[in-house]
């Protein structure tokens, strides 16, 4: 089925409780709620008040250098042989990818609140790195919550939170990934609400957590929308970006969901491929349950137990995703692809050659179905892919899967 | 009607608080949780909170995430859990028990064929973490028609409004939670719960059994001055995993906390 997504529909999404169609919502113990409702009241202030907006815009220029490029990539468009390819190009943001834009949101927040102390989790250290970063300037303590297994695959994002003053916590519990570390940083919240601000990495977690981060990151389609319409004097047809959480693709898809010509697609970590069963691919394989404060699409037990999961790539590796998402493919309005990790790191090699850009293995997701559709499209056609981050963390993966030791 | 109500009136006439032991079911193993409820019955428990192992216990501290651990190791689903209150009804009629968890595992199975089987189990009253009043409207009546109690969470930072709507939507009891944090914290402080219970009172005539941070003989007694029930956890549940390897010490250390607790209480 699909919906017809006029302003007044998307004015109600999500609806006063948090709710995206039947997803969403705020499932977390009475312990949290305060907090969450005290954030909410505050964001519906601030989200319309001109000064934290003129702050946020004036950040986002001159600290994280936006707007960032929306640039054609010609060789690898040549090399495909089909539609145009944009990559727009959060990988040139300050610390290296697009979470930034979310935490200097949430930082701005936080000041707002009074709050000097930040927490956040992270999977590939991404989040934690713009967390860490945010609070250094700020002046704020942090606290950066990590999988074990992820400190371990990501030391050089550790190092960074911690040469910026943050804290890292090796969080030893369940399958000791993302999704443990976000158990942690809610437990952490509960025990310091009063100093404590949780900056949530991505756009799901409870109300009103998928909302602000989507807005935060929706500076991506704005800026994306504007520079095709100059480039390319019309919309692009399809947009191209990869899901964990998939705050990425919201911040790229958001902008454009009015627009019904043009399709969007959400590519999912296919791990070891989707049939295998190992791979991280909620929307593809799940189905809908209740994880982290929000009811989503999830990667379960017959029990209800929430399965491990297997990515390539650390900030990929979630058995859950934002509760938007969920409702976008249940109307239609978006399509959710899986890309395996090795059409990923196939991805990653071929844009590294073709255009001398190093994606991340996140993005390397979002460019191999780019690739893929590209070919299958004309070559009048304009695909935009969010090249959410750059691949520098993710060399020392890349080194040992090709056999080379770099230690 | 659930037995919780009934329960917990006869004690109130006695003069009583209710002791309510929290265990995760299937910890250390699943034979070996009915065995456990009927020792914390013989030892002086009132009610039984039933803990439904869950991958993701985001509320609770280290104590319950190892018991969740433990139990799923041995692959106890939410069946198992009733499977075994069916199994602890067939010789223990009168105790109530309370089903403690978090809410996907109760979706995954469904929550009309749920409220079916808990009622059909001998459950009486169903306490998940994860669902608060707002996104309980649902929920709430079904629970009532199957006479099952749904018991809601009240925290120290709960506004007067919100407390009113848990008690709107709940039944049986409600569970204050005695500090910010999660299970298995420090202590509590008696002195911020007797304020915060005269503030509930003000508001509701409901039962109010208080947790987290109850750990020995002596916070019990302190606590069940100002309360209707006495919810002890982490420190039981580490009593029983510190004493995993032997059924005999095992069962012999809960009674000696659970008895010692009791007895602190009634003097």
């Amino acid at each position: 089925m699909t919906a017809r997504l006029d302003a007044e529909t998307l004015a109600n999404i999500p609806d006063k409780r948090g709710h995206f169609g039947p997803y969403g919502g705020r499932f977390v113990s009475e312990t949290l709620m305060s907090s969450l409702l005290e954030l909410e009241a505050h964001y519906e202030k601030l989200r319309i008040d001109p000064r934290f907006q003129d702050e946020f815009d004036r950040d986002l220029a001159d600290y994280v250098g936006r707007p960032s490029p929306l640039y054609f990539a010609e060789h690898l468009t040549r090399k495909v042989g089909g539609a145009k390819i944009y990559l727009k190009r959060e990988d040139l943001n300050h610390t290296g990818a697009h979470k930034v834009n979310n935490t200097i949101g949430q930082a701005l927040l936080a000041k707002y609140l009074g709050k000097p102390r930040i927490i956040a989790e992270t999977g590939a250290g991404q989040h934690g790195v713009a967390s860490a970063t945010v609070a250094a300037r700020l002046g704020l303590e942090c606290v950066v919550y990590m999988g074990a297994e992820d400190v371990q695959r990501q030391a050089l994002n550790v190092y960074r939170m911690k040469l910026l003053g943050a804290t890292v916590k090796p969080v030893t519990s369940g399958t000791r990934t993302l999704k443990d570390a976000m158990n942690e940083a809610l437990r952490d919240w509960v025990t310091n609400v009063d100093d404590t601000f949780y900056i949530i990495g991505t756009v799901a977690g409870p109300h009103p957590y998928p909302k602000l981060v989507r807005d935060f990151q929706s500076i991506i389609g704005r800026e994306a929308r504007l520079q095709c319409l100059e480039k390319e004097g019309r919309l692009p047809d399809a947009l191209v970006a990869c899901v964990g959480g998939g705050s990425n693709a919201m911040g790229l898809f958001y902008p454009f969901i009015e627009d019904e010509n043009v399709e969007m697609y959400g590519v999912e970590a296919g791990g070891l491929g989707v049939s295998t069963g190992r791979h991280a691919a909620p929307l593809c394989a799940g189905r809908p349950g209740v994880l982290h404060g929000n009811r989503t699409y999830l990667m379960e037990d017959d029990n209800g137990q929430i399965m491990s999961t297997h990515s390539i790539s650390a900030g990929l590796d979630y058995p859950g995703v934002g509760p938007e998402h969920a409702w976008l493919k249940d109307i239609g309005r978006a399509n959710y692809v899986a890309a395996t990790d090795e059409e990923a790191l196939e991805a990653f090699h071929t844009l590294t050659r073709v255009e001398g850009i190093m994606p991340a293995l996140e993005s390397s997701h979002a460019i191999a179905h780019a690739m893929k559709l590209a070919g299958e499209m004309d070559r009048d056609q304009v695909i935009v892919v969010n090249l959410s981050g750059r691949g520098d963390k993710d060399i020392h993966t890349v080194a040992n899967l090709d056999g080379i030791d770099l230690s | 009607m659930s037995r919780i109500t009934p329960c917990l009136k006869a004690l109130n006439e006695a003069g009583k608080s209710a002791l309510i032991p929290y265990v995760t079911a299937g910890d250390p193993n699943p034979s070996a949780t009915v065995e456990i409820m009927h020792t914390l019955v013989k030892s002086g428990a009132d009610i039984i909170e039933l803990g439904v192992p869950f991958s993701d216990p985001m509320a609770d501290g280290p104590v319950i995430q190892l018991a969740c651990e433990r139990a799923l190791v041995h692959g106890t689903s939410l069946q198992n859990v009733l499977d075994m209150v069916a199994e602890f009804r067939k010789t223990d009629d009168k105790t109530p028990v309370v089903l403690m968890g978090y809410l996907n595992p109760v979706e995954a199975m469904g929550m009309e064929v749920f409220i079916e089987k808990a009622k059909a189990s001998g459950v009486d009253g169903v306490l998940t973490v994860d669902l608060p009043p707002e996104e309980a409207d649902d929920v709430v009546p079904r629970f009532k028609e199957a006479g099952l109690d749904a018991i809601f969470l009240l925290a120290p930072t709960t506004t007067n409004e919100r407390i009113k709507s848990a008690v709107a939507h709940g039944s049986g009891y409600i569970y204050y939670v005695s500090l910010k944090g999660v299970t298995g914290s420090s202590a509590l402080n008696i002195d911020d719960v007797s304020q915060q219970l005269a503030r509930i009172r003000g508001l509701t005539d409901m039962p109010v059994g208080v947790g987290f941070g109850i750990k020995d003989a002596d916070s019990a007694a302190a606590v069940s001055k100002v309360a209707d029930g006495v919810i002890v956890g982490s420190a039981l549940v580490n009593t029983i995993a510190e004493n995993a390897d032997s059924s005999e010490s095992m069962h012999g250390q809960i009674g000696k906390l659970i008895g010692a607790m009791r007895s602190a209480m009634d003097q």
